[in-house]
């Protein structure tokens, strides 16, 4: 039972949870202290000073940090109190670099928000303003650290919640800088691209590497056959960037404004992620059945891969070899597609538009080209499908919906739920029981594999093999999971890993949300909502019952596992050294 | 084997410095070329605190102190001292023409008003022998502790002493004792806070160098009286000598028992280890002093929790000055009404002090608390040189402020220098004469902060940069209208809104000397002078037509060649071309160049 103690706050009773903080005590009490560095579970460190608010102790405490106790008596607004919060502000401001008009978070800057919530119109503190050089050699993102205000979010969620730790503090005092040990660039770091720094961060010190100039140059072309393919997440998310609640579906608007920006055809990723479910599905039935490496992990998401490459350097053979959809589809269009269209495959420019940042890089590796040409042209993530929509003057919210095109327009529910945690196992256990077996089973929605909770697990029976199934996302959770695995601890047969906590749909290109909305409302849950929805409005929801994925096996791949879907459907992995002494 | 002399040379870092070792070295080779190394005995100890008179020697049982002592008066003082007797006069410290020569230290206008509670062994064992430390009592006091208290009456005894925490902010020692106490759990922390870092302190070095054993001592009592076993020592890698005779000692107490398993074969088990600091001075901040033992970035964490209930690792911790430690021992074997004896109401027993600037005996001192400025700064430290007169004293470093002439007596305790808008501090103290820039002053400590911030909250990390910036501006002579002002509001916004202590007490220096000095900033501001005549943008050097005698001197010496002049006429200095180097003032012999 929860226990609950009585403080005051600005005069009035409030009673809290014994352990929550006056931040948390005033939010319920309808009061609003502004803050900055306070990011829910990810950056609790009372470092920015702005939720300042006095306890009666010495000094003014922070009061996302400051626990609550019973008789504490708490101000939150005095004279003192506004003017110290000013005073700071203008300071982070005096050693902002303030180009707002030209900043990638222009109106969507946290700090400009807080700047205007307490009226800083003038800076009395305005001083010397250090100018440091921007990273942008990474082919994800982009970190300029003249506009970051060390509020250390992207610090907290690389280390803490990724583990991974690309980005520390470094140097002190006014030299303190966000950055990468030895003040490496962030692409010769183990950063696996994961871009959940970019979400976290409050200004426009991250970013994402922008692609857009060459997607506009590419359309433009008029001897290209330039193509989209749209990642189950996007849909699910994009809709925040015209002003639709947190988890609204808006796949008709997002096909008919990529129709209108000039895509010769809009495809769906979601056929490819059936087409994994099957490539996928038919590895695990192969190493079940003969005795290959288990658990199968897998490798749909590329900064999970990275970081499997990095840490897990070990384990890259429990990896399924399968390309990631997005790179699955890249080749599916430059072979089979280019075949049928009868197009040469050179002329075929395959944009996508992916939650992930991570994508940037992933089309990037040399090895995922396997027609000879790349498999994917460009990457744009959510947030750069909306900037080109919004800079074409499509007006998002009216417009009629529209359907993906054929040949590879349709997907069953499975494929639409990759976005989600959990989406791909259960993706992958609706269809394993056909490919085990030839017949189906009965349940569709395996719902022990969905949810938010970081490690998942479920079991199921199959033809009398027991398959031992885990869920983790985030890298963290990852970490954990694989290294009872390492230990020996557990024994799964199948592993799902996403990168991003909540898998793609908390994806770092998806739209950013102020830690205003984050520290309330679950992203998480609230997008994976959408996806299941769409799920359970598809006619067909088991992968191997996808007709264009069958059609296609027939027409072209023969069968899942066959040679030419090996040559063209299937990839290899490479040990990455960790901060090599060469580069340091 | 008895000895028929005991010659006792410092070996503290500033001594050492000024090759301590090379007279030693030196001694041992006189001694034994006159065959009677075996009746002298070479003592090495830690330091005297008269380090402005250093490499001191003191010889026993003359009691006959030397000073300024280099390699090459070792032959004399063996030849004469030694050997016939007769005391090396020209070395002696004091006055020199008294006859009665055989003056111990206690007779020392320095020594003999100081009382050494926390500095007892210093410069009297050889801090690297514990047997020494030993035959002065040492570990009676854990002795007493484990075998004939209870954790909760050595709790009591602290408490009852008044004894309060000596690194600066003045805690209860006793109560944060009881806190860590109270807590249940298997494991607790003992750690010791040996990473001084203010300007011009080295009260800790001292006593590290000069009687580590009283430290590892105390730290067992605490463990003892709190339910822990194992202690941290967290000190500057910058203190090797500390850091050597630490690990010296630490190995001696295991070997006598008196660290490690069932001590005094009782239960109790206490371990120490060390931990180097790499010099940050924010590391001397408890919670990020706990940080950097834990191997992170040192920084601070807001509180609560307090370290007593989640300290190093996230148990309950207890942290302490190395000075504080220092004067356990002695208040379990001479008991706390020994120890509040001395002192005032709210301020008991004595406080360390390194005095430097402008005075004459630049030093360590151990003072009883409420004894006043002016007697530290007249009796003990001996005046201020060439007769200046006393402006200010500077206490608590970088987060302390000033106290000027006018509160020069004032008795030192924590409540009457928080009054006066200084704080003891770990306790610096630094003297500033007639000649001392307040503004000036300011700057300076404000550059360390600046320097020093860990750069986690915006206040502390921008705000103390834009303090040092108006200051600069200040006194390069372009300071604006409202530049005090400012200066008053982010002092204000700084101490109530930085994270830790380091923040909070920043704007210290600039809010005291404001406090006192204001006009001093404000003819800086409106007039563009430096009244104290130290900052150079703001200075002017003249020559005095009528007392100029034309003799050129000036004008060949100037480096900038901005003196020009016919000869026996009045020369003048093109001030477009000076540098204000001041030479000029310096070689004129008629006193006919003055600066303004």
């Amino acid at each position: 039972m929860t226990e609950y103690v009585t403080l005051t706050i600005d005069g009035k009773e409030v009673k809290a949870p014994v352990g929550s903080t006056v931040l948390e005590a005033a939010k319920s009490a309808g009061i609003r202290i502004p803050t900055l560095c306070y990011l829910k579970d990810i950056n609790e460190i009372g470092a920015c000073r702005m939720c300042i608010v006095d306890v009666g102790a010495r000094s003014f405490q922070a009061a996302c940090m400051y626990p609550v106790s019973e008789g504490l008596k708490v101000i939150t607004n005095s004279p003192k109190i506004r003017e110290t919060r000013r005073v700071t502000l203008e300071l982070i401001l005096s050693a902002h670099e303030k180009k707002c008009l030209s900043c990638a978070r222009n109106l969507k800057c946290e700090l400009q928000k807080l700047a205007e919530e307490l009226n800083i119109h003038d800076n009395r503190f305005e001083g010397e303003l250090q100018h440091f050089p921007i990273d942008d050699l990474s082919p994800s993102i982009v970190r300029d650290p003249n506009k970051c205000v060390l509020c250390r979010r992207c610090v907290s969620v690389c280390k803490n919640v990724q583990t991974v730790s690309a980005i520390e503090t470094i140097d002190r005092g006014y030299k303190t800088i966000v950055a990468s040990p030895f003040h490496m660039p962030l692409k010769d770091t183990p950063c696996v691209n994961c871009g959940q720094c970019i979400v976290a961060c409050p200004t426009g010190a991250l970013r994402e590497k922008k692609s857009t100039d060459k997607v506009w140059e590419a359309l433009a072309n008029k001897d290209l056959h330039v193509v989209v393919q749209t990642a189950p997440a996007v849909r699910a998310a994009i809709g925040e960037e015209f002003g639709y609640p947190i988890g609204t579906p808006v796949t008709g608007k997002m096909v008919a404004a990529l129709k209108r920006l000039g895509f010769a055809k809009v495809f769906d990723t979601d056929t490819a992620a059936d087409l994994t479910i099957m490539e996928e599905g038919t590895e695990l039935v192969d190493r079940i059945k003969n005795n290959g490496k288990l658990p199968l992990i897998t490798s749909c998401s590329p900064g999970w891969i990275k970081f499997c490459e990095h840490f897990y350097p070990d384990m890259l053979d429990n990896l399924s070899s399968c390309k990631s959809p997005q790179n699955m589809f890249g080749a599916v269009l430059k072979s089979y597609y280019a075949e049928k269209a009868g197009i040469d495959p050179s002329k075929i420019f395959v944009v996508s538009v992916m939650p992930c940042t991570a994508k940037k890089f992933e089309a990037e590796r040399p090895e995922l080209a396997s027609t000879g040409y790349p498999d994917v042209d460009e990457v744009i993530t959510t947030r750069e499908l909306a900037e080109m929509i919004r800079e074409s003057g499509i007006d998002f919210r009216n417009l009629e919906d529209e359907e993906f095109d054929d040949p590879m327009g349709e997907a069953t529910g499975a494929g639409v739920i990759f976005g989600a945690t959990g989406g791909v196992m259960e993706a992958a256990l609706r269809s394993v029981p056909y490919l085990l077996t030839g017949k189906d089973d009965d349940t569709v929605d395996i719902t022990a594999v969905r949810g938010t909770e970081g490690i998942k697990e479920a079991e199921v029976e199959v033809a009398g093999v027991k398959i031992k199934a885990a869920v983790a996302h985030g890298l963290g959770n990852a970490r954990k999971l694989l290294d009872k695995v390492r230990s020996g601890e557990a024994d799964y047969q199948f592993i799902e890993i996403m990168a991003c906590p909540g898998g793609c749909v908390c994806g770092g290109g998806q739209p950013i949300q102020p830690a205003a909305v984050r520290n309330e409302i679950d992203l998480k849950k609230e997008r994976a909502k959408a996806l299941y929805q769409e799920d359970k409005n598809l006619p067909i929801r088991r992968s191997h019952q996808n007709p264009r994925v069958l059609k296609m096996y027939e027409e072209y791949f023969e069968k899942p596992g066959s040679h030419k879907s090996h040559k063209l459907l299937h990839t290899h992995y490479t040990a990455r050294e960790n901060y090599p002494e060469d580069k340091c | 084997m008895v000895y028929r002399s005991h010659v006792l040379i410092c070996n503290g870092t500033g001594c050492t410095a000024s090759k301590a070792p090379e007279i030693m070295a030196r001694l041992e080779k006189e001694l034994a070329a006159k065959g009677i190394e075996k009746e002298v005995k070479i003592v090495k100890t830690g330091c005297f605190g008269l380090c402005e008179k250093g490499p001191i020697m003191v010889i026993y049982p003359e009691g006959a102190t030397y000073c300024h002592v280099t390699p090459d008066d070792v032959e004399e003082i063996v030849n004469e001292h030694l050997v016939k007797g007769r005391i090396v006069k020209r070395l002696l410290l004091g006055d020199k023409d008294v006859e009665d020569v055989a003056r111990s230290l206690d007779n020392v206008g320095f020594f003999n008003r100081q009382v050494r509670v926390a500095l007892r062994n210093c410069g009297v064992i050889n801090p690297e022998n514990i047997e020494e430390y030993i035959a002065r009592d040492g570990y009676a006091a854990l002795a007493k502790a484990v075998t004939e208290m209870t954790p909760q009456q050595v709790i009591d005894e602290i408490k009852k002493s008044g004894l309060r925490g000596r690194g600066g902010g003045g805690f209860p020692t006793g109560l944060k004792w009881q806190f860590a106490a109270k807590e249940v759990n298997d494991v607790k922390y003992v750690c010791c806070n040996a990473d001084e870092g203010d300007p011009g302190a080295f009260m800790d070095r001292s006593i590290l160098e000069g009687d580590p054993h009283s430290v590892l001592e105390a730290m067992a009592i605490a463990g003892y009286a709190i339910g822990s076993n194992q202690g941290y020592i967290y000190v500057r890698a910058e203190y090797p000598i500390a850091v050597q005779r630490l690990k010296i000692a630490i190995q001696q107490a295991k070997d006598y028992g008196l660290l490690g398993n069932n001590i005094f074969g009782t239960d109790f088990s206490f371990d120490i280890d060390i931990r180097l600091g790499a010099g940050a001075f924010v590391c001397g901040e408890e919670t990020a002093l706990m940080t950097s033992i834990e191997g992170k970035r040192g920084e601070p964490r807001t509180r609560p929790p307090f370290p007593a209930v989640k300290g190093l690792w996230g148990k309950p911790t207890i942290l302490n000055n190395v000075e504080t430690y220092a004067n356990i021992p002695v208040i379990l074997l001479k008991g706390a009404d020994w120890f509040s004896s001395i002192g005032t109401e709210k301020s008991k027993g004595t406080k360390v002090f390194a005095v430097g600037g402008k005075i004459n005996n630049t030093g360590l001192v151990e003072i009883p608390m409420g004894m006043t400025l002016r007697e530290v700064i007249y009796d003990i430290g001996g005046g201020i040189p060439k007769g200046k007169k006393f402006k200010a004293a500077q206490t608590g470093g970088p987060s302390g402020g000033c106290i000027p002439a006018s509160h020069i007596d004032v008795p030192i305790d924590y409540d009457n220098l928080i009054e006066l808008g200084s704080m003891m501090g770990s306790g610096g103290l630094i003297v500033m004469d007639e000649d001392t820039c307040m503004v000036d002053i300011a700057k300076f400590f404000l550059e360390f902060t600046v320097d020093e911030s860990c750069g986690k909250c915006p206040p502390c990390r921008i705000g103390t940069k834009r303090m040092l910036e108006i200051l600069e501006r200040i006194t390069s002579g372009r300071g604006e209208e409202g530049d005090i002002e400012k200066l008053e509001t982010l002092a204000e916004s700084i101490k109530q809104g930085a994270l830790c202590g380091l923040g909070q007490t920043a704007p210290n220096p600039v809010l005291s000397t404001l406090r006192y000095f204001r006009d001093e900033y404000e003819a800086h501001v409106k007039e563009h002078k430096c009244p104290a005549g130290v900052c150079k943008a703001l200075l002017k050097y003249m020559i005095i037509p009528e007392k100029c005698k034309g003799c050129s001197l000036c004008s060949r010496k100037c480096p900038v060649n901005a003196i020009s002049g016919e000869v026996k006429k009045p020369y003048v200095i093109d001030q477009s071309k000076c540098i204000k180097c001041g030479v000029c003032m310096e070689t004129c012999k008629f006193a006919a160049i003055e600066k303004k």
